[in-house]
């Protein structure tokens, strides 16, 4: 496999977050991310709930920049998300314009927030994802622009901020993965700050640090990102990407 | 029975400066443009915009209409950020109230059951309540959490764009998403729904489920026949975004000239640019 991509790297570990995720809606911005959630749906998360992008949840695996093809099993339109996402029932993997050592995320506005510099989106449904249902983020350039050491808006609450507001805000707050195009980080439980967990082939720990704005926790045994199992790799490049739109996410 | 009909001008011409005004729609989709090009045309100013936001909120913005947002987002959906919205933000035009998707839901339902505020977790522990110095927590009476207290957001005036309709303000929508149309309805002291076509309340059954007329005439003080009233943005299934228009709409915005050149052509257009239009 030594034509393997980052991206197909990137989109498999992806997919390794919504292992064992049970009945939960799937969301995913991004097309790495998408094809992720497709994936794992396909493979061995077979019970998640993956909308068409617009309001119904369609049963099947399709082409990323494609219509959905397949059973619609549930109309879900933004209403019932809302209510879904309150309730619980989701795991999102979000892409942020900033992240800090906490996993804040910033995706409304860069610089002072009565006059940005830059607007971006809003904050969205952020809060209200990070403090109600499993969040993970998605960041296609790994750098120091990213990964700041403190974000200008808190979008998606990091685990700081979200023990510092109390049980309320705790209870159902569960960060779960970063996934970037050079590593895959995750949260030491009793920091919550972000801690290195493997790096992709051909990347390493020091190339991380340095792409990093903030002192990322970096374990003994840091491992290397799993490869894409042939059957994945199958599944990726001729029936969930096969325009191969996922390298103009990630360069080869 | 009361005949609700009324044009775009009719509709605008109860609209006061200063207003609360809540557009229906999600981002670039079945937006009441008719409407907004009629506000734009008008000397109304200093408008508080509430809204799942796309060019609704830019052309407002661009036309120097609005004096606050509220809003949890502003985007064209296919293209990620409106330019005007920028503009007004990253130049300092406008004031906003900026809330988490839900907690924007929650205010206007609120409003809509007229109650002071609804509790939620949404907000805690983000920077929404840095920035909203205003918002408040309450402790559960039962069991003791400190929770957000999503203040109500009453409307003076709410905008849609649906369907169908009858003359009495019976609308009904006939694509995926209905979006929060019904609650921005019920959280106003006056509504005005424009659609595609008025037709007689026992055609509004005919080929559609009732669960599709999710805005009873009990909440509408006036309809407006509008065929293609959401252009550029989606109505399915009687058209759907014009993405050569919308990119046009963008392109246009970074010089003035040009812009002027766009706004005069968009608000000359007639509200039958799409009809027999579907796809």
């Amino acid at each position: 496999m030594s034509d393997l991509t980052r991206a197909e790297i990137c989109a498999v570990a992806c997919a390794d977050a919504y292992r064992d995720n049970g009945e939960v809606i799937a969301s995913a911005f991004g097309t790495i991310p998408t094809i992720g959630v497709r994936l794992a749906r396909h493979t061995f998360s077979p019970d998640l709930v993956i909308s068409d992008g617009e309001a119904t949840a369609v049963r099947g695996t399709w082409a990323v920049g494609g219509p959905a093809e397949g059973d619609v099993e549930a109309w879900l339109p933004f209403n019932q998300i809302f209510t879904l996402v309150w309730n619980g029932k989701r795991h999102i993997t979000m892409i942020p314009t900033q992240l800090d050592a906490y996993g804040n995320a910033n995706i409304s506005a860069i610089g002072d927030h009565a006059k940005p510099k830059v607007q971006l989106l809003g904050v969205r449904g952020a809060p209200g994802n990070s403090v109600y249902h499993p969040t993970s983020y998605w960041v296609p350039a790994h750098s120091t622009r990213v990964f700041v050491p403190k974000v200008d808006m808190v979008s998606g609450v990091g685990n700081d901020n979200a023990r510092a507001a109390g049980p309320s805000a705790s209870r159902h707050h569960d960060l779960r993965m970063v996934v970037t195009d050079l590593a895959v980080l995750d949260y030491e439980p009793e920091s919550g700050r972000l801690r290195l967990k493997s790096v992709h082939p051909g990347v390493t720990v020091e190339e991380v640090v340095a792409a990093t704005g903030f002192e990322l926790l970096i374990p003994e045994d840091v491992q290397e990102t799993r490869l894409p199992t042939r059957d994945e790799l199958e599944l990726i490049r001729t029936v969930i990407d096969p325009r191969n739109l996922r390298d103009h996410e990630v360069r080869a | 029975m009361t005949d609700k009909t009324m044009t775009e001008a009719e509709v605008v011409g109860r609209l006061r400066s200063g207003m609360t005004i809540g557009i229906g729609g999600w981002g670039s989709r079945r937006k009441p443009m008719s409407l907004v090009r009629e506000i734009v045309k008008s000397d109304l100013h200093d408008l508080t915009v509430v809204a799942y936001g796309g060019p609704d909120v830019g052309l407002l913005c661009a036309a120097g209409k609005v004096k606050k947002v509220i809003f949890g987002f502003v985007s064209l959906d296919s293209i990620p950020l409106d330019p005007h919205f920028r503009a007004a933000r990253q130049t300092g035009a406008i004031e906003v109230e900026e809330y988490d998707e839900g907690m924007l839901q929650w205010g206007l339902q609120a409003a809509g059951i007229r109650l002071p505020y609804l509790p939620t977790r949404a907000g805690l522990g983000s920077d929404v309540m840095t920035v909203n110095p205003h918002l408040q927590t309450v402790v559960d009476p039962y069991d003791g959490e400190t929770l957000v207290a999503m203040p109500a957001i009453p409307l003076d005036a709410a905008l849609v764009h649906m369907n169908r309709a009858d003359v009495h303000g019976n609308a009904q929508y006939l694509g995926p998403d209905l979006y929060f149309d019904d609650l921005f309805c019920l959280a106003a002291e006056n509504a005005y729904v424009s659609c595609e076509r008025i037709v007689p309340t026992a055609e509004l059954t005919e080929n559609a489920h009732p669960a599709t007329i999710r805005i009873p005439r009990l909440l509408v003080s006036g309809v407006v026949e509008a065929p293609g009233g959401a252009h550029f943005t989606s109505c399915a299934p009687d058209y759907e975004r014009d993405e050569q228009f919308q990119r046009d709409y963008v392109a246009a915005a970074k010089d003035p000239a040009q812009w002027q050149e766009f706004l005069s052509g968009y608000l000359a257009e007639t509200t039958d640019i799409t009809s027999g239009a579907t796809s």
